[in-house]
């Protein structure tokens, strides 16, 4: 029987999509789903008995003082780093865009951090903010100081939120600039001729124009910083999220958990990656709803 | 770096997408795109314009700043490092050469080379074409298989880590390039990005290769393909510089320090070097300037790229 060419044509599809699809089943969406079956149980790697609980890995949770000292770091981490980032990078463009030379220059400067790693600028960052390093010396010239920046837990999660600020800068920049060259000149010419200030051309024409990127940056920074792990390694005393736990984060207490807690708390660190699954869950879904309105908006 | 006037970024400012710029002469649009404000005189609007540059300048030294002092402090001795001018008073190469001496370095820097060039080949070849059947082929279940791709990318990879690391275990992948690579071999995102890029290919030019008796994969391979080459490479360079940097999981998965990644040895090495900064910010040097050199040199590619991922994306 001849095949028809619709058919030869599915025998191609599924040849080719079936590594993809096995590997996203696999590698992606199994361990997913074995995570919240984990999460059911004390599970340490090494022990024999991987004893059922139910749900008392969450119960725990509940309980558990460092837990919500995690939790409310982490969205800390969010709700002070992300507009704090959106609004300098925002600025930034802003005058960037105004530039006619060395605009290539100009935006490889801002953007150079961001395609460093972050445990090496960690580090020199941490460096600067030493007692002994440059921020004191400098303050120092004007007789401010000596302040332990990390060492203080009232300071330390802020001076981490200006390093992670300083490296995703960049990117944010280029992305607000891509979409404020996207605005048709013509809006801001209409309404410059109708007489409108630089600040109502901004408010009223800009602003409302770059609603989607706006949207973009805010979800893909909130995520980012939901997950904020590697710069508190490299900037925390002894990269444990101190001190006195003022910098630790969800993703840092999971890895402690997992990973350095003996015996190896597997089963719980699961239950709190649930928990940080949930909250992205939400926030994506919130951000369907967010883009489906804008796109009916046009 | 390149300091001349970006033409093409210009180019797209000047032409705004959709709309036909009608009723003004071209002589009273800027190059920018900016517009003639009635009223200012030209030398307010020159000084407003060099004080522009000059602010965005100082916030730019700002920026690169870290790295000036990274470099700096690498140069000084022990003795020195408390120094704070930015010349070091007698400049060495030592800390380097410690750096060197006690580390695997040169294996760090060739192990994340290795595991970055053969992830961003796999995501290229494998999301390119996963992204091509998506988009170009009518099948049943396609839209499932879509949507079941999709919906990975709402799973953080810290949800990912524990079930890896005992995969790792049960198969004896922990410690090795595979163990360290295969979580990225193939990503939603590029699968995603890739389908965008491949919906605009016109139908018609891949029916005239069938025509023609092309295979099909002849045809995703010479025809579809060469046509998406700026979604490609912008696809790559996002991926390697991910799997460059990647920290969680090469710590997890790796135990030898010969199988290290180097934002991993560098971590180790800080953190065990007991705050001798001078060695630290060696380290970090030789961990970001292979990194920025590349960046200086392709950086308008890079910003292109990074630009189009995450537009698309």
């Amino acid at each position: 029987m001849r095949m028809t060419l619709a058919r030869r044509q599915w025998v191609w599809a599924y040849a080719f999509i079936a590594i993809p699809l096995l590997f996203f089943l696999a590698i992606r969406i199994g361990p997913a789903l074995f995570a919240v079956w984990v999460s059911l149980h004390q599970w340490d790697p090494i022990a024999l008995q991987r004893p059922f609980v139910g749900l008392d890995n969450y119960e725990r949770l509940r309980d558990d003082t460092v837990f919500w000292r995690a939790l409310r770091n982490t969205w800390v981490y969010v709700l002070v780093g992300v507009p704090v980032s959106l609004g300098l990078s925002l600025l930034i463009a802003l005058g960037l865009q105004r530039l006619t030379r060395y605009v290539g220059f100009y935006r490889a400067i801002y953007f150079a951090p961001y395609v460093t790693s972050l445990v090496a600028v960690g580090w020199v960052w941490r460096w600067m903010y030493m007692p002994n390093g440059l921020f004191n010396d400098v303050l120092s010239g004007v007789n401010l100081g000596p302040f332990n920046f990390l060492g203080t837990p009232d300071t330390a999660i802020f001076a981490i939120i200006g390093t992670t600020v300083w490296q995703g800068l960049g990117f944010q920049i280029i992305i607000f600039l891509a979409g404020l060259e996207s605005i048709p000149v013509v809006y801001h010419e209409a309404a410059a001729i109708d007489g409108a200030s630089a600040w109502r051309r901004f408010r009223d024409v800009t602003f409302p124009l770059l609603n989607p990127t706006l949207v973009f940056l805010v979800i893909t920074g909130v995520i980012s910083n939901l997950q904020v792990f590697t710069q508190i390694r490299a900037m925390s005393s002894a990269g444990t999220g101190g001190p006195l736990n003022s910098t630790i984060s969800i993703v840092l207490y999971i890895y402690q958990q997992a990973f350095q807690a003996l015996p190896s708390r597997m089963g719980y660190a699961s239950a709190m990656t649930v928990v940080l699954f949930a909250m992205i869950l939400g926030i994506t879904v919130f951000q369907l709803k967010v883009l489906s309105r804008n796109n009916n908006e046009y | 770096m390149s300091t001349n006037v970006d033409p093409v970024s210009r180019a797209e400012r000047a032409v705004p997408v959709g709309v036909a710029p009608v009723g003004l002469p071209p002589a009273e649009r800027t190059q920018q795109g900016g517009f003639v404000v009635a009223g200012q005189s030209d030398t307010r609007r020159t000084l407003a314009r060099w004080f522009l540059y000059l602010i965005l300048l100082v916030g730019g030294l700002g920026m690169v700043f870290p790295f000036v002092w990274m470099v700096a402090s690498s140069l000084k001795s022990a003795a020195d490092i408390y120094n704070i001018s930015l010349i070091p008073p007698a400049p060495t190469l030592d800390n380097y050469r410690e750096v060197f001496a006690n580390t695997d370095y040169a294996r760090w820097f060739l192990n994340s080379l290795v595991i970055a060039t053969i992830t961003t080949a796999s995501v290229a070849f494998f999301d390119s074409l996963a992204g091509y059947t998506l988009a170009k082929f009518k099948f049943p279940g396609a839209s499932v298989i879509f949507l079941t791709i999709l919906s990975t990318l709402m799973v953080p990879t810290e949800m990912l880590v524990i079930p890896w690391y005992m995969l790792s275990l049960n198969l004896h992948w922990s410690d090795t390039y595979w163990g360290i690579m295969f979580p990225g071999v193939i990503s939603a995102f590029g699968v995603f990005l890739m389908r965008q890029f491949f919906m605009g290919v016109p139908n018609d030019l891949l029916d005239a290769a069938r025509i023609d008796g092309f295979s099909e994969f002849q045809i995703f391979w010479k025809i579809a393909l060469p046509l998406v080459r700026p979604a490609v490479a912008a696809l790559c360079i996002f991926t390697f510089l991910g799997n460059w940097n990647a920290y969680i999981w090469p710590l997890i998965v790796t135990r030898s320090e010969s199988m290290r990644t180097l934002p991993v040895g560098i971590a180790f090495f800080s953190s065990e070097a007991q705050s001798s900064f001078h060695l630290i910010m060696a380290a970090a040097a030789l961990a970001t300037i292979p990194v920025l050199t590349i960046f200086i040199i392709f950086q308008r590619q890079i910003i292109k790229g990074i630009v189009l991922t995450g537009l698309k994306g």
